[in-house]
């Protein structure tokens, strides 16, 4: 009883709070790191050091009046951020934070559940959050949205193949699809899979940018083109719901990708003895190490590069990664049969 | 909106309206589209919306009163058409002005010139995505402003020329400021180009885009670093030179292919030319008068003229007619660089993407209060 | 007591002994009866032409190898409402070879056609639409003649002397309390 309900409910509920608290603060950082790259501040003003501007910002965005345009379609424009922010918490349930623990005298694993084909469940539920963004765009019946949604789909769809394609090359160095059974592989061939598979990394990494919609690849809010994108008509906490699943597809993105490439919640070089001593580290804080790592990239990359035009980003992403990706199937299938 | 029928599916071209509430337009302007996908096949541009009628004030407003309001046309560089107003003026009465002030002049329009140029790198750079680029600039636009707060008192208006010379000498240990400054802005400079100028996503974005060539820039009336970018080494500063620039060694960039990229290059190779002139200005600034012989009242003869100076926008040029009855010139015209170079944006865009439209409002470099006067 | 307004622009001819550059004699030499006066000041060469010619001159002026004006700097205006053609219609040129300057002017009556010139220089386009708008000065054969500063359905030329230079807005600024009995008026006798 305890083993089947109590436990998975209790880590659900402890996991998409952590990863709702996890992504306020997410904005805060962003909005510290690019200050600080930027030679400011940031938010200074509420808490010590703006600690507790997330707290704030939650606060302004719920009171703030939920205005739906006369003109815009009710139930698609209503449904639309729903459609993002879901598909975006939902991932979470594959995610390994850690492996198998003892606690209090029963015998957890630090991840909700381990579905055997758990890669084909992200790739598959995180597509789904480009609806939501197409969806939200059209309901608005405005002209900015509709060309970001436009733009969104285009960008989602061409994208989803090199991901996808680069995971294929990932699933046969794994030779599973199973989360936790992909960073114990990486355990037993005694290294982490970006010392395997770089090319693979770096195109993961390119096509996880444009995934989630993030500069120097985020085409679909251009604020400075289209005004904002498709959330322009959106208000209150219908606009902070997009917000939101944006930062939380980064963390998705962020520990697919530690998962995958950066061994998970393993120590650096586990099976090395005299680096033992890094055991000591809980596996978890590992994990969260390296998403953070592969998160702050993210928000370095923001601050530092101008943005894509849309034409240039669908050239780059058809013909260069992926044909790379492809390419690099090809190549791993080829090293696999031979050695 | 035109149909095309008799395909299979009808289109429709789609008209958009960029501006006037639009965070890359750079004020109020106002730009229509109209586009294939996202392609520009043509475009109109509304203007007015900040048009205050400065030129009728200035038929209603003393010789002396106009040099504030030529502060609010283009406000970024509100020295730089004080400068040229009271050349206008002096050149009508035939004032001398003396040695000192014209070298503080010139070192004060190459303060503006930076300040204008950083504003609109900072701007250019945050329409294509780069917004760190944005603070940077700015942050140097600082240290100019607090040096014109050192200077006159104030921060964008400065009023801070007068008809015949200076309204006073620059405060003690100013000069000293200004080259310590010189020293920092040459190493941000290189900052920004390492941000920008060999970055492969800026390459990709500014190359290429808005085309110009020599013979249309000219045809068009481009003026100032957009005219330069197409490889015309036009400036005022060397081909009719005015307050102390004949005395100053610098360079005119040019750039070859009249993109995008060649404006952006020829700004910023302008910032090291302005700090190469400024140095000079301040290091040989010659002792004296800081006021010409002015008359007690500013009433110049009956005449007009026509005189024009090199503005960080291109030709800014003053068109004044005098009764030689009243106190107060019977026609006052400006000739603003923003609204003759925004004249090219219709021809600029045509063809390019609506990501390339904020691109080349901002290649321009326009400011709408002097668009719309 | 304010002066009676001037009637024209003085225009004062070149002083004597002084030698005509070869880029204002050559217009009439070029072509005959273009020049109804050379003027001088300042430093400044004017040229008044009538509207006749001025399209012949402007291609002139841009085609010439040693006139080469090729910058149309500025299209302006100005104003004398004493005189019967009560426009100058200013062309400032600039020839980016040679660096010389040359103003064109050009005399208009009310509602007498000035050809546009924008055939010639495209970057007259605006600067004449800014003419017709503020000074409703009529030039035809422009590709786009519109208002372009003020609103499309605005009344009036503004910068024309006889404009008014009170309206509605500066009565609001000086004195509310006429401005809003106005408003009341106004309000009341559209509900009867």
């Amino acid at each position: 009883m305890i083993d089947t309900y109590l436990i998975p409910l209790v880590k659900i509920l402890f996991v998409l709070n952590a990863t709702l608290i996890g992504v306020t603060y997410m904005v805060l950082l962003e909005r510290k790191v690019i200050a600080w790259v930027q030679v400011r501040l940031g938010p200074m003003r509420v808490g010590p050091y703006g600690i507790l501007q997330p707290i704030a910002d939650a606060v302004k965005l719920i009171l703030k009046e939920d205005i739906t345009p006369t003109r815009a379609d009710k139930w698609v424009f209503t449904a639309a951020p729903i459609i993002v922010m879901v598909p975006a918490l939902i991932t979470f349930a594959v995610i390994p934070f850690g492996p198998v623990v003892n606690l209090f005298g029963r015998q957890v694993p630090l991840y909700i559940t381990d579905v055997n084909v758990g890669l084909l469940y992200i790739v598959s539920v995180a597509s789904i959050g480009v609806y939501g963004i197409i969806l939200g765009g059209w309901a608005s019946n405005s002209k900015f949205p509709l060309l970001a949604s436009l733009r969104a789909s285009a960008q989602l769809i061409s994208y989803e193949v090199a991901v996808t394609m680069t995971l294929v090359s990932m699933i046969m160095t794994a030779g599973t699809l199973s989360m936790v059974k992909i960073v114990e592989s990486q355990y037993d061939q005694h290294l982490w899979f970006i010392f395997v598979q770089p090319v693979a990394f770096v195109l993961f990494f390119i096509g996880g940018l444009a995934e989630t919609n993030r500069a120097p690849f985020d085409m679909a809010e251009a604020e400075q083109e289209l005004t904002g994108g498709f959330h322009t008509e959106y208000s209150g906490m219908r606009f902070a719901l997009f917000f939101l699943a944006e930062y939380a597809n980064m963390i998705v993105v962020s520990s697919v990708a530690t998962t995958l490439f950066l061994g998970g919640w393993l120590a650096p070089f586990p099976n090395v003895g005299w680096l033992s001593f890094l055991g000591y580290v809980p596996s978890w804080m590992w994990f969260l190490l390296k998403t953070f790592a592969f998160l702050y990239v993210f928000l370095w990359v923001r601050a530092t590069l101008p943005r894509y035009r849309y034409d240039q980003l669908m050239r780059l992403g058809w013909k260069v990664l992926i044909p790379i990706a492809i390419a690099n199937v090809v190549v791993t299938g080829i090293v696999k049969v031979l050695f | 909106m035109t149909t095309h029928t008799g395909q299979m599916f009808d289109t429709e071209e789609l008209v958009i309206n960029m501006g006037p509430q639009h965070p890359s337009t750079h004020g109020v302007l106002r730009v229509v589209l109209r586009l294939d996908g996202e392609k520009v096949v043509s475009s109109d541009v509304v203007i007015g919306y900040l048009h205050r009628g400065i030129e009728k004030l200035s038929e209603n407003r003393n010789w002396t009163q106009i040099i504030l309001l030529t502060d609010r046309m283009d406000y970024v560089a509100a020295a730089t058409n004080n400068v040229g107003y009271c050349q206008t003026v002096e050149k009508l009465m035939q004032i001398e002005v003396p040695r000192r002030a014209r070298y503080i002049r010139t070192a004060i329009c190459e303060l503006q010139r930076i300040a204008s140029h950083c504003l609109w790198l900072g701007t250019h750079a945050m329409d294509i995505g780069a917004m760190t680029v944005f603070l940077y600039a700015f942050r140097e636009r600082e240290l100019i402003l607090d040096l014109f707060e050192e200077y006159c008192g104030a921060r964008l208006t400065y009023n801070s020329m007068r008809i015949g010379g200076l309204p006073l000498d620059i405060p003690v240990g100013w000069d000293r400021k200004v080259l310590e400054f010189c020293t920092i802005m040459s190493e941000k400079v290189d900052e920004y180009e390492e941000l920008l100028t060999h970055n492969r996503i800026w390459l990709e974005r500014t190359r290429g885009i808005g085309v110009i060539t020599a013979e249309q820039a000219i045809a068009i009336g481009l003026s100032g670093p957009p005219l330069r970018g197409s490889g015309v080494p036009r400036d005022i500063r060397k081909d009719e030179p005015y307050a102390a620039y004949d005395e100053m060694k610098f360079d005119v960039p040019v750039g070859t292919s009249g993109d995008t990229y060649d404006r952006y290059l020829v700004r910023l190779e302008e910032f090291r030319q302005s700090i190469r002139i400024i140095r000079q200005a301040i290091q040989g600034l010659p002792e004296g008068p800081i006021v010409g012989k002015v008359p007690r009242l500013i009433k110049p003869p009956a005449g007009e003229t026509y005189h024009a100076i090199e503005s960080p926008k291109g030709e800014i040029g003053y068109f004044i007619v005098s009764d030689g009855k009243s106190t107060n010139p019977y026609r006052f015209r400006v000739r603003p660089p923003s609204f003759c170079n925004l004249q090219a944006l219709p021809q600029l865009i045509k063809g390019h993407l609506v990501a390339d439209v904020v691109a080349l409002i901002g290649s321009i470099d326009v400011v709408l209060g002097e668009v719309d006067r | 007591m304010k002066p009676a307004p001037p009637s024209g622009p003085t225009d004062p001819a070149p002083p004597a002994g002084m030698a005509v550059p070869a880029f204002v004699s050559a217009i009439e030499a070029a072509i005959p009866g273009s020049v109804t006066q050379v003027s001088y000041y300042v430093g400044d060469w004017a040229v008044i032409v009538p509207a006749d010619k001025l399209l012949e001159v402007a291609r002139f002026l841009r085609d010439s190898r040693e006139t080469a004006f090729d910058f149309c700097s500025d299209v302006t205006a100005s104003d004398w409402p004493p005189r019967p053609q009560r426009f100058d219609v200013v062309y400032c040129l600039y020839s980016t070879k040679h660096h010389h300057r040359i103003r064109l002017k050009v005399r208009a009556a009310d509602g007498e056609a000035v050809p546009s010139v924008s055939g010639i220089w495209p970057a007259a386009n605006w600067l004449e639409r800014e003419v017709y708008d503020l000074f409703g000065v009529n030039i035809t054969g422009h590709p786009d003649r519109r208002r372009i500063l003020m609103p499309e359905d605005w009344q009036g030329f503004p910068q024309r002397k006889d404009y008014p230079l009170e309206g509605p807005g500066e009565l609001l600024m000086e004195n509310p309390l006429d401005w809003l009995r106005l408003k009341q008026a106004r309000e009341e006798s559209e509900i009867e």
